[in-house]
């Protein structure tokens, strides 16, 4: 049965977004021919070479003659839920039931450019009054007005519902929407003005829709990238330099000559791979490749990295600066310091990074896990010297994501060897390959300072961060920005040290500013809290290693250290962690959270730490840590209950309870899933997660070498209150949870045994280090 | 090269391969089967697992020769998206995944430790799943998606 399809029709249905399942399912050959028309535009040329147009309805929603629903989506399903809330959206606007709508998201011949699906920004930027929201309402009332014409019934007397516009007066004259649409295009742009359907009246969105893809998953009938075939596919392996910066000398070829299916070596500058009929028989012959390579250009021991981390020449950057911070510290009752490390940490997905590419001629398509289907396919095609518009990038899932992962430079590695061999090749990393390269997560060396009054008010903050940071996402033009592209001959993003300019506005989008300042830059004050003092100073220094986006990228770390050190602030005026937050904050819906969460924890008002006298050598405690993320993309607090083994150091998590506002819910329990992930992912980099490395190379190379929370081990219980706001805008909410969790764990331990962590991961050696200093 | 004989999922396979190929490639390669992944090659992280003789085993590092002739279960060997199997079915109505890669680990190595072990404590359960991964960090639900497929087997 599965290889009933010709390569032709296999072909169609994986332009259309369809699998072969899907293609069964569809509930017509109506859809899948709309969807062809647009590829068949897109792969020969024409005025739709490029994606959709944004602005335009057609671009987003397509109604088929028998009525079913085909949404278009620039924002990718990456097992966060988007997609499931994203077919409720369209099913609510267009009053239909959630299975009338089929969801196709990032393909550059078929959906509308929305760059990356990262950084929280699915739910504001599809769910409020533009993109994929607005496109619904759109076509909402082009439907309606369609129907008023039709039925000769003045529009505010017709209803929408289950795909019929009906005239409420007499319900026998109805029309459905397939025979207003189906088939055409609607011809209309956007209107930013036609209203949203209100949130007291949504009968599929914020409700609890169970994900669609669960099925297939669980049955594992769902199709990853992993599983991308392609008739007469190849399989490729690379070989990375065995050190940092390592630099090829020579490739002998003649040692895996006659190794069963090895049928190409492939260099280009520093890229080396060999492609072979079967995985196996490719990853064999990589293992053999004989190949040489320069010495590294050696890093930096990592025992004093941090401390190197301040000598660097660094790129400059000042968030808020009140210019009266020095002044208030030199009058202040009192003065408190103190300094937070947080260490390169993995995306360190499950599977190792995968993607097909098939390059033929001048021609290239690519099925790849990105998070930016349009920055691969400019990027590939400066790799592949390629026209742009003669690649097509489809997205297909990969294993979880949490940022900039193998993602991009896999699909990289699978172009390169498809266009070598002329064969469709499929590309999947060695574990070590994807951990020893991947863009870490930066880490950070933090430096806090506050000044309080005599009342033990805080009346300065001082903020001031190094982070070490090379390459990034590649962007539309930078390949180098990941391994593959800098071994193929691109350069990453140029580092050029610079001073600080003074802030033109005021931006908390790496929440370096913390909550409790007011954030005031050129008369406006964008920040939640009440601190009028206040200077937030961040130094980039290049980094030995790759660096990018890791979920809640510098947001997390920042968050570590300003809720730490409020912590420290609030012991030291030994007031309640929480009251004393309150103190300093402006913001109701960040206020807000807080006291939900420390209300769902049964929070006992007290200052910490709690002073209990422990029998048997374990102490108990908890900790609050909250953000408003990136400023004003979504409210978080979160309650960790500890104990501490204080003879071993190990500290074993009981309880977390989170609170969470992202203004309106497009579905609760999708949102809690996201919490209860991100609250115990949070957990893990907080306890074990480290990068490591020797004078040579990363030495964090597997599962052993990496420590993260297994699937049993020791979980707490989880519980999250969510905040629906349906009168606010839709705000970020994949990042809410993970971003507090490690303060709040540090916290915690605070309470149960007075010592402070101020290094992530908390591992028992640091533990019992604290214990006894 | 050489004829290895296996039993998949109720049917037999005559697979031309090198006896030291670990099975994953020749179950995920030869044979197209979707429910066992590549996640380490090292045996450290589940994703390649599949119940053979009634043992959850990593295929990454089992050669094919040595489960020639034995029976072997992968996950879509247990039930279909029509027809899914009691503890697939527990997982869906737990909503217990995110990517869902980790999957074919959690739900083998949870059905073979119970089928053997139906009345196991909580903790028992925890331990058995102690070296499968997530690294969304579904825990939560996937540990109530296993407690739950425990009570349908005492049903």
């Amino acid at each position: 049965m599965r290889n009933a399809r010709t390569p032709a029709a296999s072909a169609a249905l994986r332009h259309a977004g369809l699998s072969r399942r899907g293609f069964l399912e569809a509930s017509g050959a109506l859809i899948v021919s709309f969807s062809l028309e647009r590829t068949s535009l897109a792969q020969f040329g024409g005025p739709s070479l490029g994606s959709p147009a944004i602005d335009q309805l057609d671009s987003w929603i397509a109604i088929a003659a028998d009525g079913s629903i085909t949404a278009y989506s620039g924002k990718e399903e990456l097992g966060q839920g988007i997609a499931t809330a994203q077919q409720q959206l369209i099913a609510e606007e267009l009053s239909v039931p959630f299975a009338s709508v089929r969801l196709i998201y990032c393909d550059t011949a078929l959906t509308p450019d929305q760059a990356y699906t990262s950084g929280s920004q699915s739910h504001p930027a599809n769910f409020n009054h533009a993109n994929l929201a607005q496109a619904g309402a759109t076509a909402r009332r082009a439907i309606l007005q369609l129907a008023a014409q039709r039925l000769q019934v003045p529009m505010d007397q017709l209803t929408a519902e289950n795909g019929f516009v009906t005239f409420i007066a007499d319900p026998t004259k109805k029309v459905s929407y397939g025979d207003l649409v189906g088939g055409k295009r609607f011809h209309l742009a956007l209107d930013p003005k036609v209203p949203r359907k209100p949130a007291s009246q949504w009968k599929v969105l914020g409700k609890p829709v169970p994900r669609p893809d669960l099925p297939a998953l669980t049955t594992a009938q769902f199709e990853f990238v992993h599983n991308v075939r392609l008739p007469g596919m190849l399989h490729g392996q690379v070989i990375r330099p065995p050190a940092v910066g390592a630099t090829l000398v020579s490739v002998d070829e003649s040692s895996v000559r006659g190794l069963p299916g090895i049928l190409k070596v492939v260099v280009r500058k520093n890229f080396v791979g060999v492609v072979a009929a079967k995985p196996w028989q490719a990853i064999q012959a990589a293992r053999k490749l004989n190949v040489v390579w320069t010495p590294g250009i050696g890093l930096p021991r990592q025992s004093d990295f941090y401390d190197s981390l301040r000598k660097q020449p660094s790129r400059d950057n000042m968030l808020v600066d009140s210019q009266d911070v020095d002044h208030k510290f030199s009058e202040a009752a009192a003065v408190l310091k103190a300094t937070y490390h947080h260490p390169y940490q993995m995306h360190g997905s499950m599977g190792s990074s995968c993607a097909v590419a098939d390059v033929q001629g001048d021609k290239a398509t690519l099925w790849s896990p990105t998070q930016g289907v349009w920055y691969q396919k400019t990027t590939v095609a400066m790799l592949l010297g390629l026209k742009p518009e003669n690649v097509h990038v489809i997205f297909r899932r990969g294993s979880g994501c949490y940022g900039l992962n193998g993602a991009d430079t896999v699909t990289y590695d699978a172009a390169l060897l498809s266009q070598a061999a002329g064969k469709p090749m499929r590309v999947q990393l060695t574990r070590k390959d994807e951990m020893a390269w991947e863009n870490y997560g930066n880490a950070f060396v933090i430096d806090q300072r506050a000044a309080l009054d005599s009342e033990d008010n805080i009346i300065a903050w001082d903020h001031e961060a190094w982070s070490a940071s090379y390459g990034n996402r590649p962007g539309p033009g930078t390949p180098g920005n990941v391994i593959t592209g800098l071994l193929a001959g691109f350069e990453p993003d140029p580092f050029t040290p610079r001073p600080a300019a003074p802030p033109r506005a005021y931006n908390n989008n790496s929440n370096g500013v913390p909550s409790y300042v007011r954030g005031c830059v050129g008369g406006a004050c964008g920040g939640t809290g009440t601190i009028a003092s206040e200077r937030a100073l961040v130094h980039t220094v290049k980094s030995p290693f790759w660096t990018g986006p890791l979920r809640s990228p510098a947001r997390l770390q920042n968050t570590f250290a300003h809720e730490s050190f409020m912590d420290e602030l609030a012991a030291k005026a030994k007031a309640d962690p929480v009251a004393y937050r309150l103190r300093h904050l402006s913001h109701p819906r960040l206020a807000d959270v807080l006291k939900s969460a420390a209300k769902a924890a049964n929070w006992q008002t007290r200052p910490s730490p709690n002073g209990a006298k422990s029998s048997n050598g374990i102490a108990s405690g908890r900790g609050i840590a909250c953000v408003a993320y990136e400023g004003d993309n979504g409210y978080s607090a979160l309650v960790a209950e500890v104990e501490v083994h204080q003879d071993t150091g190990r500290i074993a998590v009981k309880r977390l309870v989170c609170a969470a506002d992202c203004g309106p819910v497009s579905n609760p329990d999708g949102l809690r899933n996201q919490m209860e992930g991100g609250a115990l992912q949070g957990m893990s980099r907080a306890l074990l997660e480290e990068v490591t490395w020797d004078d040579q190379k990363v030495t964090s190379i597997d599962w052993r070498t990496y420590h993260t929370v297994p699937l049993g081990f020791d979980i707490p219980q989880v519980e999250c209150v969510l905040l629906n706001r349906p009168d606010e805008e839709a705000t970020g909410a994949g990042e809410l949870s993970i971003t507090v969790v490690a303060a709040a764990l540090g916290n915690a331990v605070f309470d149960a045994t007075g010592a402070r962590l101020r290094q992530v991961p908390f591992t028992p050696e640091r533990v019992k280090a604290a214990l006894s200093g | 090269m050489s004829a290895v004989a296996l039993k998949v999922n109720g049917r037999s396979h005559t697979i031309d391969a090198d006896p030291s190929t670990p099975l994953l490639y020749v179950l995920s390669d030869d044979l197209q089967l979707q429910g066992p992944k590549f996640g380490c090659g090292l045996g450290q992280c589940g994703a390649c697992t599949v119940i053979c003789k009634g043992q959850a085993i990593r295929s990454c590092i089992t050669p094919v020769s040595s489960v020639a002739e034995s029976e072997i279960t992968t996950l879509e060997g247990l039930g279909s998206i029509d027809k899914p199997h009691a503890i697939q079915r527990a997982f869906i109505e737990e909503q217990a995944a995110q990517c869902g890669f980790c999957l074919n680990g959690v739900i083998l190595t949870a059905k073979a430790f119970l089928d053997k072990n139906p009345k196991a404590s909580s903790d028992q359960i925890r331990q058995a799943v102690s070296n499968v991964l997530c690294r969304c960090f579904t825990n939560v639900r996937m540990l109530r998606a296993i407690e739950r497929y425990q009570q349908e087997l005492a049903q």
